[in-house]
């Protein structure tokens, strides 16, 4: 049964939660936004620097469980530089490979396919989420206006 | 040892899900307890033998369904100690409980200027009601705070309740840290300023004996689902007068004396405050639940989930990092044991556990105002009951070292 939890906490995210990248405060942020989960107390605020449209700049800051604070870390690692669009076309792949619904993709994640073990833990998908639905809110791709996003 | 210690064997073969789980250790009681096979079968009969509408008809078998329903409340008065039967009223539990106070006593009795007191310890269902009256009425609200040993700072309440109090609400047993509340001195400090003392019953009827005309409280509020019976019933006891001097908290069927065009007169207790179709299924489970504890004496449920939390505290404290929030000792708490392991998330902790079969509560309990107060945003809580033996604990304390390991857990 420990084989799940091996796949779930590798070492890779208990070193994201232990030593997280890109954990500051942004200044001169272009947009920033809130993820909350009101359950757990998870709340993360993510800041970008766009540079039209190019994310020049990312960073996060906030406390939360190991799987949401790693994947917070991991995601600002992968989309600095990227443009909103393919940031988007990011989301989209780790989020079917976290579901469990599009596990092909996780070759194409790079380190952030680390967290295909949460697919076996659907209680635990809102908690890797978290930090992408608060981006995704920054940058007004998820639909709504620049504000906390919730995961519950 | 795994065998229940307090003169009773070991109660898992008779609840169905524990016992077809041989591998489970479950530890959530105060979110919802298990159903012994007896509450089930219960249920079942009912629907076999006894089911229409009660109230309604004037043949035999909505005769028979309106015996069961009032039969059981009458089984449910008894254990908690009221002697008038039509004082108790179901709900769906201590939530509609205290929302049913909160709005049909609170928006007639708490007016500009009143005063309403709650507690620190309080889950979110006797807190969010009193808070939105005082807003909705523009009454003062108040918290009463916890001492350093995590009690309740009676000192403080005695200050707080003040002559324009016109209620306490508080809660018998905490949820989040299984602090056992003082209800006799409590209600006496509402008493001496002529307020009312509202108890949130939830955490404490599954697990002491409550003697509700002994306590001498206004209303007691209790759930079903959390003392063996089924999820959806629960109820409230309430001192007659307050009932009578109350308007209803719904309206429609069943609850009405005559409706004319214009206005409507009501029906008497406990009709008054149960309107439409009631639960016959969830009141005649709860009162076979009732029959299940009575069986095993609620002396001797107390006594083992003492004897559990005792053991229980002794052996989580000599994890180390593992940090015990709420009184010290196994006499001050009901079978409940919250606490937080180093820098580990609970929520982490939780999923490490649940695949050891371990079920625990990892969050913040429906208590933010306490868990702010505690600085901490959430913890892991094991909570006891009557099925739960020493063995389980053996295995939480053997599956939190796995997770300190894994996570090589900072403990400074």
């Amino acid at each position: 049964m420990s084989a799940e939890l091996d796949e779930l906490y590798q070492s890779i995210i208990l070193d994201h939660n232990r030593r997280p990248r890109n954990f500051r405060v942004m200044d001169n942020a272009s947009v920033h936004a809130d993820g909350v989960n009101p359950l757990c107390g998870d709340q993360f605020t993510v800041w970008l620097q766009l540079d039209g449209e190019q994310i020049s700049d990312v960073s996060f800051q906030g406390s939360g469980c190991a799987i949401s604070k790693a994947s917070a870390s991991l995601m600002t690692a992968a989309i600095k530089g990227k443009t909103k669009a393919e940031a988007e076309q990011l989301f989209e792949k780790f989020h079917g490979v976290v579901t469990g619904k599009h596990p092909e993709g996780a070759e194409s994640l790079g380190s952030m396919k680390a967290l295909g073990g949460v697919s076996r833990f659907p209680l635990r998908v809102k908690c890797a989420s978290l930090a992408w639905h608060a981006m995704r809110a920054a940058l007004g791709q998820d639909g709504t206006p620049p504000a906390p996003v919730s995961t519950e | 040892m795994s065998v229940g210690s307090a003169g009773f064997g070991d109660l898992r073969p008779d609840f169905p899900l524990l016992a077809a789980s041989p591998g489970l250790v479950y530890l959530d009681s105060a979110a919802t307890s298990q159903k012994p096979r007896s509450v089930l079968d219960a249920i079942c009969a009912y629907y076999e033998t006894a089911n229409a509408n009660p109230h309604r008809g004037a043949y035999k078998l909505s005769g028979a369904a309106t015996d069961a329903y009032h039969g059981a409340r009458a089984t449910i008065a008894r254990f908690l100690g009221a002697a008038d039967p039509d004082t108790l009223i179901f709900t769906r539990g201590t939530t509609e409980s205290m929302n049913l106070l909160a709005t049909a006593w609170g928006r007639s009795h708490v007016h500009r200027g009143d005063r309403i007191v709650v507690t620190r310890l309080e889950h979110h269902a006797n807190f969010v009601p009193w808070q939105q009256l005082a807003r909705a009425v523009g009454a003062e609200f108040r918290i009463c705070e916890l001492d350093e040993a995590g009690q309740l700072d009676i000192d403080q309440l005695r200050a707080l309740v003040t002559a324009n109090t016109k209620v306490v609400a508080f809660g018998h047993v905490s949820n989040a840290l299984g602090t056992i509340n003082d209800v006799r001195t409590i209600v006496k400090i509402a008493h001496a300023v002529g307020a009312v003392a509202f108890c949130d019953g939830a955490q404490g009827a599954p697990h002491l004996r409550v003697g509700f005309d002994a306590l001498d409280v206004d209303a007691y509020a209790f759930s079903g689902h959390k003392m063996l019976g089924p999820m959806g019933i629960g109820g409230v006891i309430v001192r007659r007068k307050l009932l009578e001097a109350m308007p209803p908290y719904q309206y429609g069927g069943d609850m009405i004396e005559f409706v004319f065009d214009g206005d409507s007169t009501y029906n008497t207790l406990p009709h008054k405050f149960e309107a439409g179709t009631p639960n016959v299924e969830g009141a005649v489970g709860l009162a076979a639940a009732v029959k299940y504890l009575d069986a095993v004496g609620m002396d001797v449920v107390r006594t083992h989930e003492m004897e559990l939390s005792r053991y229980a505290l002794a052996r989580l404290r000599e994890i180390e990092g593992l940090v015990v929030q709420g009184p010290a000792t196994a006499e001050q708490r009901s079978g409940v044991v919250s606490f937080t392991l180093g820098d580990i998330h609970p929520h982490d902790l939780s999923t490490m556990l649940d695949v050891d079969g371990v079920c625990v509560r990892a969050g913040h309990h429906c208590a933010q105002p306490l868990m702010r107060a505690l600085k901490v945003t959430s913890t892991v809580r094991a909570s006891f009951y009557v099925y739960n033996t020493t063995a389980d604990i053996d295995a939480l304390a053997a599956s939190l070292r796995k997770a300190k390991d894994r996570f090589g857990a900072h403990v400074g």
